[in-house]
């Protein structure tokens, strides 16, 4: 059990190493080794989306990783969205629209629609309904969310510099 | 005075920080030398305890501690209740963790310590429990028969009753032309915010203070029941709430966890952190809806209600918490809902079963009674071959008969008078916004392989008193800036822009001056909490009252600093201004600086500083009409809901954009709740709905976008503000409306809706039962 493993990954841009047991969470590593405590937890078992990361590019649930199947990866975390103390347009767009009320599932929300616009550009309704149906929202019931997105999608996709904001 | 803020959609300010993943929740919270509390739950619905061995689970490095209800010793008190406390219920209260006999399946047995997480949920797979199981109850009929008594030295299951007589309904029953009895049924379902429960205790054993983050909701009640359990002085507990994931009713409680945690950080001398899981959260936070009711109603031939008889059975649960009676009493206090009926009895029954225990999800009680009664009206309607709308309209207590006093509906309180309303109005709007009249042309249609089905509901929801007062402080600093106290938590809604809305006018001065700062004992040092849609109505008007003596202040002190009569004087913008002058005479930049010179303006009290406390024991009351237009496919019990609307009066709208969030928010809730959301029980009392596969919420693809329509018709005259609460009028009528409209749209096939939910499995063998019982 006290058995530790290398985990060497990058996230938002900055390298990190640390030894981890091998059953510590993706998500677990994030919060408590790195205290970037934005990613938060809201099932641990992979419904609720509200733990949501990219790894790679890709939108993941980092409360079905593990820490060490994470190694050499590129993360990107809420806490990367912004770029210094610039907000992101769909983070914009979600204050615009009120499209959080309690906050606690918004990082997996921000997450799962950045994966999704770089894929998607210029979604319709429909598209942006199905693309957030793995996440969770107890407060909003969606409809702000679907807005915030629709109107971040018509920000971005005329605004090609910002990709994967850099530190 | 100039009104910019109140009523402007003005975006929320709190979003910031969790937009950028900066919010601070309780698993955020990280001190140096913390534990970590996992907590064994029983796995059995009803089974003595033979024996605990902790020896193995102990020995495991990194585990520093196991505790069970002896080690807490004479220290030990059952969870009070704070309300409804119907005489009987007192016998059924729940030990801070199980000792001799478990009563429900997640019920608190043992307490267990470690460095982390992981190590304290390894020593609970290696704590044994020894079962000797007992026969378990799930059902309230059942339960009533006493066979097995979930708590044996008190020889029963009914734990209170409680009745309500207003009028005299048997003599109106005797007389009447109609009369229609129904039994109905609501599922147990309950809140679920996405942040589960979780608390960090902090004792400081050199000061004997000590500092609870995660404290959610009631935190000076909380306070002064967890000081006399720890034996502190109330002041030396800082009770924190930290920003919280959603509360919908489950945050009210005060939990065995609540006393646990605490007790652990006091005994060790070190922080420790508690974090439930999903799985916890679903067994052991607490469940509700689960009443039912039957319900008898009398008419004349033309459709004048003239009475309600109703009997409501509750099933509380293993145990009675901090709720007491009140999920059932509140489905019994507004049953007659906006309705002119002279005669109303009820007799209200609390029902112990081996079930988690229940207690309050939003809108507690209003939800299921105005399905029961809205159900009722239709199904009156049918028999007196009426139009279902006609029906309510004749009925709605119209705007001159207001302020209506119904009677006394609730134990031990005032008569409940509808305070503010314009009934009619408010239901022509829904109509005429729905475009009602041209829609109900598809009632009961066939069109495509699915039936078209069309709701309305009509709702009261009562808020304000309840607990008797909230708190504020205002104060003005250097900058200027101004500080807001609240003596409420806040759970998501807005509160901080919200109350920054309110001081700004109140005062004066630019929204950009004003911080809120919020949930913690030590701020205002008496209050009660964000429940119930009071937040606004309570600590609003509290915040109202103080910024406004502060204004009062400020001009008294300006007056005395340039000689000119104070009521000549008028603060806004943050500037001083003679009446009817538009140059400012000074701004409140000088008035710091000058007060803060000399003291001699403002004599013994150099702080620019109000607080105010806003009292009330009486309750105001939003209203309002859901609509529903939904399609059911008979060859799969799957409702889609096509059209959706809410119009709801809250008497004065503080932020329509919070305001609309409230109502699509709650209805989608509302809608999830009677569409998907079930806790379902097993054999053996097994809960089986324990993960968020089996416990289906609604997601973005399963709801309809809300129609939200906002009225300020009728403001409540018990306020300054004239607010009436909008957090929970979205989430009332959703059941009412969702079983009415399928209930119109598969009435060619006989179906009519008693219970919920409304989840294909169950609208499927509803529409089997009736199709089997024609043929």
């Amino acid at each position: 059990m006290s058995m530790k493993h290398s985990v060497r990954l990058a996230v938002n841009g900055a390298l990190y190493e640390r030894l981890v047991e091998a059953r510590m969470t993706l998500a677990d590593f994030l919060r408590n080794e790195l205290h970037l405590t934005g990613t938060h937890l809201g099932c641990e078992h992979g419904v609720c989306g509200a733990c949501t990361v990219l790894l790679n590019g890709n939108a993941v649930r980092s409360c079905l990783l593990l820490a060490v199947q994470a190694n050499g990866a590129e993360l990107l975390t809420v806490e990367g969205l912004t770029a210094g103390e610039q907000l992101h347009p769909l983070q914009r767009a979600f204050q615009d629209r009120h499209a959080l009320q309690c906050g606690f599932c918004t990082p997996g929300f921000l997450m799962t629609a950045f994966a999704f616009l770089k894929e998607t550009p210029r979604p319709t309704h429909a598209e942006v309904r199905e693309a957030i149906s793995g996440n969770i929202c107890r407060c909003t019931g969606y409809q702000p969310i679907v807005q915030a997105i629709l109107q971040a999608a018509g920000e971005t996709a005329t605004d090609k510099k910002r990709d994967i904001p850099k530190r | 005075m100039a009104q910019t803020y109140i009523g402007a959609s003005i975006k929320r300010r709190e979003d910031i920080r969790f937009i950028t993943g900066r919010g601070t929740y309780a698993d955020d919270i990280k001190l140096p030398g913390m534990l970590h509390a996992a907590i064994l739950r029983s796995a059995r619905a009803h089974a003595r305890i033979r024996s605990i061995d902790t020896t193995r689970a102990g020995a495991i490095p990194g585990v520093v501690w196991i505790f069970t209800l002896g080690d807490i010793g004479e220290m030990a008190v059952p969870v009070p209740m704070r309300m409804y406390k119907i005489a009987g219920l007192e016998r059924y209260l729940q030990p801070l963790l199980a000792q001799n006999e478990v009563r429900y399946v997640g019920e608190p047995i043992a307490v267990a310590i470690a460095e982390s997480r992981y190590l304290a949920e390894d020593a609970l797979d290696a704590i044994e429990v020894e079962y000797e199981d007992l026969p378990e109850i799930l059902d309230v009929t059942a339960a009533l028969r006493d066979d097995v008594l979930v708590h044996e030295r008190t020889g029963t299951n009914l734990a209170a009753v409680h009745e309500i007589h207003v009028g005299d309904a048997a003599a109106a029953f005797e007389k009447a032309d109609y009369t229609r009895r129904e039994m109905f049924r609501v599922h147990r379902h309950t809140g679920n915010p996405l942040e589960t429960r979780g608390l960090v205790a902090d004792f400081d054993a050199g000061k004997r203070q000590l500092t609870v983050y995660g404290m959610t909701k009631l935190l000076h009640y909380n306070r002064q029941v967890i000081a006399a359990f720890l034996k502190l002085p109330e002041h030396n507990l800082h009770f924190i709430e930290n920003d919280i994931g959603g509360g919908f009713g489950i945050r009210g409680e005060l939990y065995p966890e609540d006393f646990l945690i605490p007790f652990a950080s006091v005994r060790l001398g070190r922080p420790v952190k508690w974090i439930e899981d999903r799985r916890e959260h679903l067994m052991a936070a607490n469940h509700s809806r689960e009443v039912s009711c039957e319900l008898e109603i009398a008419a004349r031939r033309d459709g004048t209600l003239l009475a309600l008889r109703a009997k409501i059975y509750g099933n509380m649960g293993a145990y009675v918490r901090t709720h007491g009676g009140l999920v059932p009493c509140s489905t019994a206090a507004l049953l007659p809902g906006p309705y002119r009926i002279p005669n109303y009895e009820c007799k209200i029954h609390c029902v112990v079963t081996n079930k988690t225990g229940m207690g309050t999800y939003r809108a507690p009680g209003r939800y299921e009674s105005c399905f029961f009664r809205e159900r009722l009206l239709d199904m009156v309607a049918a028999d007196l071959d009426l139009d279902p709308v006609e029906l309510r309209r004749k009925n709605l207590i119209q705007p001159e008969e207001i302020p209506y006093e119904i009677g006394i509906t609730r134990p031990g309180t005032n008569p409940t008078v509808l305070d503010s309303a314009n009934f009619p109005s408010a239901l022509n709007r829904a109509l005429q916004e729905f475009d009602y009249s041209r829609i109900a042309a598809c009632q009961g249609r066939l069109e495509n392989g699915r039936y078209h089905g069309i709701g309305v509901a009509y709702f009261v929801k009562n808020t304000g008193g309840l607990e008797p007062y909230e708190g504020a402080k205002v104060v003005l600093g250097d900058g200027p800036s101004v500080a807001v106290y609240l003596s409420i938590n806040v759970l998501g809604q807005g509160h901080e822009t919200a109350m920054a809305q309110i001081c700004a006018d109140g005062l004066g001065v630019p929204l950009e001056w004003i911080s809120v700062f919020h949930g913690n004992t030590d701020l205002v040092p008496f209050g009660w909490g964000t429940f119930a849609s009071r937040g606004t109505v309570m600590c609003g008007n509290a915040v109202h009252l103080a910024a406004q003596r502060l204004r009062q202040k400020l001009l008294l002190i300006v007056g005395e600093q340039l000689s000119l009569d104070p009521a000549q004087l008028e603060l806004h913008d943050g500037n001083i201004h003679q009446k009817g002058s538009r140059d400012p005479v000074l701004d409140l930049k000088n008035v710091l600086a000058h007060v803060r010179e000399t003291v001699r303006v403002n004599p013994g009290e150099p702080a620019l500083e109000e607080t105010a406390y806003f009292n009330s024991n009486q309750l105001t009351h939003s209203y309002g009409v859901h609509l529903a237009h939904v399609a059911v496919d008979p060859e799969t019990g799957v409702v889609e809901i096509l059209r959706y609307m809410v119009v709801e009066d809250v008497g004065r709208c503080i932020n329509p954009l919070l305001v609309h969030g409230q109502a699509v928010g709650a209805a989608i809730q509302g809608i999830g709740g009677t569409l998907f959301e079930e806790l379902v029980y097993g054999e053996n009392g097994q809960l089986l709905s324990t993960t968020f596969r089996d416990y289906v919420l609604p997601s973005s693809t399963d709801v309809p976008p809300i129609e939200s329509v906002v009225l300020e018709e009728a403001p409540s005259p018990l306020n300054p503000l004239g607010v009436k609460g909008a957090g929970e009028g979205g989430i009332v009528g959703t059941g009412a409306v969702l079983a009415n409209a399928v209930s119109h749209a598969l009435s060619s096939l006989g179906v009519k809706v008693t219970e919920l939910p409304l989840s294909p499995d169950r609208l499927r063998a509803l529409i089997r039962n009736h199709t089997a019982r024609r043929a």
